[in-house]
């Protein structure tokens, strides 16, 4: 009897969605391709210790996938809805960021500024798309989707115009690091970056009370007003976090190519990073969040893509087998479906112990 | 009466750029020039309707005998409203890149009663030809095949392709994916290691090439549909350290001649580039003289010359001259 | 069947799982009256209506109705209206996007093509006949709301209802939207149609009603001719306390006995705020215990969350400790030591999905900023001491709010708020719908408070409750302060008197 009710508390635990995603996938691979997990160490063009592999290729894609699951994470609980922008805002920050790092001429050898000064200014003006979503949400009282649906229409076009629709490359190899290596260390850049990130927000949330405020707004507006709280400047709050988020997603996805195209940038992220919120259990309608389970779902997500890219399915299926995750996830999700699971195990086990029982 | 003044002042609001070359309303006669209204996708949509526009506007002004006026849509309907509007306008040329290739009919039969000719260009459509007098285009599969024409020049022992194809059923995909797929089935030699759709996009060509190296599957051409997609495959090989360029052990492919793409070229990092001519202006300039000296174009669909740059060939100036 | 009668509700029961909502209801409605529902909270009007509506079924009794032979079987919402009962509710149900003459009509066709002209000619004409001031091609949402209510009732009329349900249909109108409401309801007296009009305001009860049902606890009290029963006794009679057995009982409270006993804590001067209080002065001396007493309805919620800053305060000037101070939200009144305990607890007050911990710590984190968060074990220590405190019944601290009884979760609120240590606490209902034993304990906690030198406004709709703790009472009817009772004033008689008959500023 005992047991069965372990098994429900550990069914009914929320990291235990994105968890159970990881391991099928991962379970799937071990049968039906070992050398999926096969990782190996060479040298890269600068002669510097590189390692790869199916694993490390998911570390180093899925890690802008998690940075912008983090911000989402913090905007679903707060606004009960998703911002549908993040990959326009992508545009824009990253965009800004070229801008700033190639000045007037988009070809130019040297840095026009120093990577970091780029960095800041793109992030503040990625804040401030993100700020502009969040008044729309928390004082216009618009639905979060339709909202940002505004810079989800409108963002590639600035994008575009920040840089008078021209293509700038970056030349210096210096830029280069952000989406791919530091010399002499062999994992991927984008890796630490997100852990950078996760660390940051474990340190925001364990010396500042967003946790709780974001959570109790969340779930009840009113109660959380009338406890002294004001919802709306922390739903701007979040939406400016997750502006923040984009803007280091941006720094990583131009610097993988040195360059940017406004069009196909960091396109339907969105709909992957709303996916990662969802597989780590979080409700999208609000409220009650976990970063962690986010973050993980975030991987599961890329350890997906990756695997279909090995099986050589063809990359405009891939939104196809996502939706099939998605409808799992929905039933999967519910409290009856998790509560039977669980059922289920104890019944199992009460079973055998009958059995153990009778012998 | 006051409605169709409307309709006319609407067209003319419509019009997001009306040509700075000419001279204003004077007519044919009074000043000798040509009157010819060019109808265009948005230049914004590419790099290669940037270049396209540019040519366009550096053929058809005033110093070149020409009045032009300039209207721009990605989307059919407004784009049959502008012809209308240019037909009441009484130009001499009607010059059209359509957005879709159905619809036409109606309005060219317009033209043709005004005695307007029409000339076609980057894009066909569904319309009897007698309906136009030239359409100037680009020939997709050609390209492909100077592409692996040129590949197969290299001797290669072994061609071992990772092929990275654009959105599925575009013009530029079928024709240059067709090539390459009829080489792949004829000779035993060539190879397909993936095939895949990157939707144009540099990022998931990273990808797709990316996972091609973490299967440990050797291969020694990269051949793009794009530069853009290109370029993501270069960027996986630099990760993973695997040489490419001229005389390196990936030969890299890509179309569309951008200018940066022609740099790579000349640094030799990559080893083909095909082109796809945005400039046909030279053409239909060449076709107008024809129709104004009294005669009619030889043949009514033209083929534009088309280049394949190869990096141990090409020239500082080519990459002037082709860059787009 | 009586004659008169245009509708017989004989021996009524509902039975919901635990509750006995309605026992043995009689109800008769006459041709061309208005006829008063009255009764507090969970009286039974409301499940009485929607027993007559067809909403609920009935477990027993029977309802007749004038021109049916036998007893009718209403089974859904949609036979009440096609034998002729129609319901205009508080809030508006019609359709504020399309036009009048279309909510007049919109699911009533009878065939699929619709004649428009013809439609707003006829809608033009109702609108006229009873005399509302609206064009049947505006759109809905453009009427004020009184007029939107007269377009339900013309909806209503125009099925041609011998039965009318008004509920609750002046709570959102002004003065003279009122009076127009009153005069439409007159008009369709005359016509003949029996209207059923649930209220909580006394004074348009006795304006425009001519006789009156009074339920208390699911069963009926009476039915009176509205000249049969002056206000006091209606009171009485909703209440529940004949006059004769009030025995009135003391507050025991003085216990603080501190220096500034008698020092004002808090005071409000012209205090309004757009939930439509009327203006009025308010204060409250250090250890003292007041209350606002009144109906509900009659504004006594509204008032204290003026005070607190929930509703948009409009006027007023506040002091605190002798200094001025400003209120326009309730962080502003957290800080200067002020705490409320709000009427809906589900609602207004736990945030359901968070731990018992997390909902006992939040205000006084919020007061920290955003900046200072507790620590865990800080967290834990807080709220195992108020846990321990208040002894509320929780697994443990993680366990989510919602999961724990009401009483309970009523605790873990006011823990919450004495966990600020607040010099001036506000109780709006703070034993509603909780076991009696809980109910003791916190009006002991109250005494207690009081007797360390903390303020305290107590609202319950218990008036003995009431008198038990507080010993200063603001009586409140439709909105309006109607007196102030202390000492001798403090007993069941007078509080019905003053509610009943109070005179206040207008």
């Amino acid at each position: 009897m005992k047991t069965g009710n372990i098994f429900q508390k550990i069914f009914r635990r929320q990291i235990m969605i994105p968890l159970a995603a990881f391991l099928l996938l991962a379970i799937f691979n071990l049968v039906a391709d070992p050398s999926f997990y096969k990782i190996t160490l060479g040298y890269n063009s600068a002669g510097n210790p590189v390692l790869s592999g199916y694993l490390i290729t998911i570390l180093d894609y899925g890690s802008e996938l998690a940075i912008l699951a983090i911000g989402m994470t913090l905007v679903t609980a707060a606004s009960g809805g998703q911002d549908i922008s993040v990959g326009a805002a992508i545009a824009i920050s990253g965009s800004m960021l070229l801008r700033c790092l190639c000045g007037a001429d988009t070809r130019s050898e040297n840095l026009n500024m120093p990577i970091i000064c780029a960095f800041l200014i793109s992030m503040v003006v990625a804040s401030l798309f993100g700020a502009f979503n969040g008044v729309l949400v928390a004082y216009f009282k618009i639905q979060p989707m339709v909202a940002t649906l505004i810079l989800f229409t409108a963002g590639r076009s600035i994008a575009a115009w920040i840089n008078n629709n021209e293509l700038p490359i970056v030349n210096d190899q210096s830029f280069a690091i952000y989406g791919g290596f530091i010399p002499g260390i062999p994992i991927p850049m984008p890796f630490f970056i997100a852990v950078i990130v996760m660390i940051i927000t474990w340190l925001i949330l364990k010396f500042t009370n967003l946790g709780l405020y974001v959570q109790s707004v969340g779930i009840n507006e009113k109660s959380s007003r009338l406890n002294g709280l004001n919802p709306e400047l922390l739903k701007v709050l979040t939406f400016v976090l997750l502006g923040v988020c984009v803007s280091v997603a941006a720094l990583i996805k131009t610097s993988r190519l040195m360059t940017i195209n406004y069009s196909v940038i960091a396109k339907d992220i969105e709909m992957d990073a709303i996916l990662a919120v969802a597989l780590g259990g979080n409700a999208l309608s609000g409220g009650k969040f976990n970063i962690p389970a986010s973050i993980l779902g975030a991987y599961v997500i890329q350890f997906l893509t990756t695997t279909l890219y090995k099986f050589n399915v063809s990359s405009d299926a891939l939104s196809a087998y996502k939706a099939v995750v998605v409808i799992l996830l929905v039933v999967f999700s519910s409290e009856s479906v998790r509560g039977w699971i669980g059922g289920l195990f104890k019944k199992t086990v009460a079973v055998k112990a009958g059995k153990e029982a009778k012998s | 009466m006051k409605k169709r003044i409307l309709a006319v002042l609407m067209a003319l609001v419509m019009v997001l750029c009306v040509a700075g070359c000419g001279g204003g309303g004077a007519a044919k006669k009074g000043n000798g020039l040509i009157k010819v209204g060019i109808i265009n996708n948005d230049p914004n949509e590419s790099g290669y309707r940037t270049a396209n526009d540019k040519d366009l506007k550096a053929t058809f002004c005033e110093a070149n005998g020409y009045e032009a006026s300039f209207a721009y849509s990605l989307k059919n309907d407004e784009q049959i409203t502008y012809a209308q509007k240019f037909i009441q306008d009484g130009v001499d040329y009607l010059l059209l890149s359509a957005a879709d290739t159905a619809g036409w009919d109606s309005v060219l039969k317009d033209a043709k009663d005004a005695g307007i000719h029409v000339i076609l260009f980057d894009r066909t459509i569904d319309a009897d030809p007698s309906l136009y007098d030239a359409s100037i285009v680009s020939d997709m599969a050609k390209e492909g095949d100077t592409a692996v024409n040129w590949l197969k020049g290299q001797g290669l022992s072994e061609y071992n392709v990772i092929h990275i194809q654009g959105v599925m059923g575009s013009a530029a995909q079928k024709g240059r994916t067709g090539a390459l797929d009829a080489q792949v089935a004829a000779d035993a030699s060539w190879n397909l290691v993936t095939q895949q759709t990157a939707e144009w996009n540099a990022e998931k060509a990273q990808q797709i090439v990316q996972s091609v190296i973490d299967s440990g599957a050797s291969f020694n051409v990269i051949y793009a549909e794009n530069d853009d997609m290109a370029k993501g495959a270069v960027a996986a090989l630099d990760k993973a350290n695997i040489s490419h360029g001229v005389g390196k052990d990936v030969i890299v492919m890509g179309f569309d001649c951008n200018k940066w793409a022609l740099q790579e070229l000349l640094s030799q990092n990559w080893n083909y580039d095909g082109q796809c001519n945005p400039f046909q202006s030279s053409y239909i300039d060449e076709v107008i003289k024809t129709i104004e000296s009294g005669s009619s174009p030889a043949q009514k669909t033209i083929i534009m010359d088309e280049k394949g740059f190869d990096a141990s060939t090409i020239t500082a100036e080519d990459v002037e001259n082709y860059g787009i | 069947m009586n004659e008169n009668s245009i509708l017989e509700m004989r021996n009524i029961d509902k039975v919901f799982p635990g509750v006995r909502a309605l026992s043995g209801v009689d109800f008769t409605l006459r041709k061309g009256e208005i006829h008063a529902l009255m009764g507090e909270n969970g009286a039974g009007k409301s499940t009485l209506i929607k027993v007559l509506t067809g909403v609920y079924p009935k477990d027993n009794g029977e309802i007749r109705m004038a021109g049916h032979d036998k007893p009718v079987n209403i089974k859904s919402p949609e036979d009440a209206q096609n034998i002729g009962i129609s319901t205009v509710y508080q809030e508006i149900t019609l359709c504020s996007n399309l036009s009048v003459a279309e909510n007049i009509f919109i699911g009533r066709e009878k065939s699929f093509f619709t004649n428009w002209k013809m439609r707003n000619k006829r809608a033009g004409e109702i609108l006229k006949s009873l005399d509302i001031p609206a064009s049947p091609t505006q759109q809905l949402g453009t009427c004020s709301i009184a007029v939107q209510q007269m377009v339900a009732i013309a909806r209503a009329v125009d099925m041609e209802c011998k039965i009318l349900i008004l509920d609750e249909p002046t709570s959102s109108l002004d003065e003279q939207e009122v009076a127009k409401l009153f005069k439409l309801m007159r008009e369709l007296k005359q016509r003949g149609v029996g209207i059923i009009f649930v209220t909580h305001f006394l004074d348009q009860v006795y304006e425009v009603c001519d006789r009156i049902t009074v339920l208390r606890d699911g069963k009926l009290v009476g039915e009176y001719e509205i000249k049969d029963l002056p206000r006091l006794m209606l009171v009485s009679k909703m209440l529940g306390k004949e006059l004769d057995d009030m025995s009135s009982i003391k507050s025991d409270n003085g216990g603080y006995t501190g220096e500034d006993k008698d020092k004002i804590l808090f005071e409000a001067e012209n205090l309004s705020s757009v939930e439509a209080v009327n203006p009025f002065d308010f204060h409250i001396k250090k250890g003292e215990v007041n209350g606002f007493t009144g109906l509900l309805g009659s504004g006594r919620s509204e008032s204290v969350r003026a005070i607190f800053g929930a509703d948009r305060v409009l006027s007023g000037k506040l002091k605190k400790d002798g200094k001025d101070i400003k209120i326009t939200k309730p962080i502003d009144a957290m800080k200067n030591k002020i705490a409320y305990l709000p009427e809906d607890r589900k609602e207004d007050g736990i945030i359901g999905d968070l731990s018992v911990r997390e909902n006992i710590i939040l205000a006084l984190q919020v007061l920290e900023g955003f900046f200072h968060p507790f620590s865990r074990a800080k967290a834990e220590e807080f709220a195992d001491e108020y846990i321990k405190l208040l002894e509320i019944k929780t697994a443990s601290t993680d366990t989510p709010v919602k999961s724990l009884s009401g009483g309970n979760q009523q605790k873990v609120i006011l823990a919450r708020w004495l966990l600020t240590h607040p010099d001036y606490l506000i109780l709006d209902e703070p034993t509603r719908g909780i076991d009696v034993g809980t109910k003791v304990e916190i009006q002991k906690l109250v005494l207690k408070l009081a007797s360390e030198g903390m303020g305290v406004t107590f609202i319950s709709s218990e008036t003995d409750e009431m008198l038990r703790t507080c010993s200063r009472l603001i009586v409140m009817r439709d909105r309006h302060v109607v007196g102030e009772l202390t000492g001798e004033d403090l007993n069941q008689h007078k509080i019905m008197s003053t509610i009943a008959e109070g005179e206040g500023e207008k």
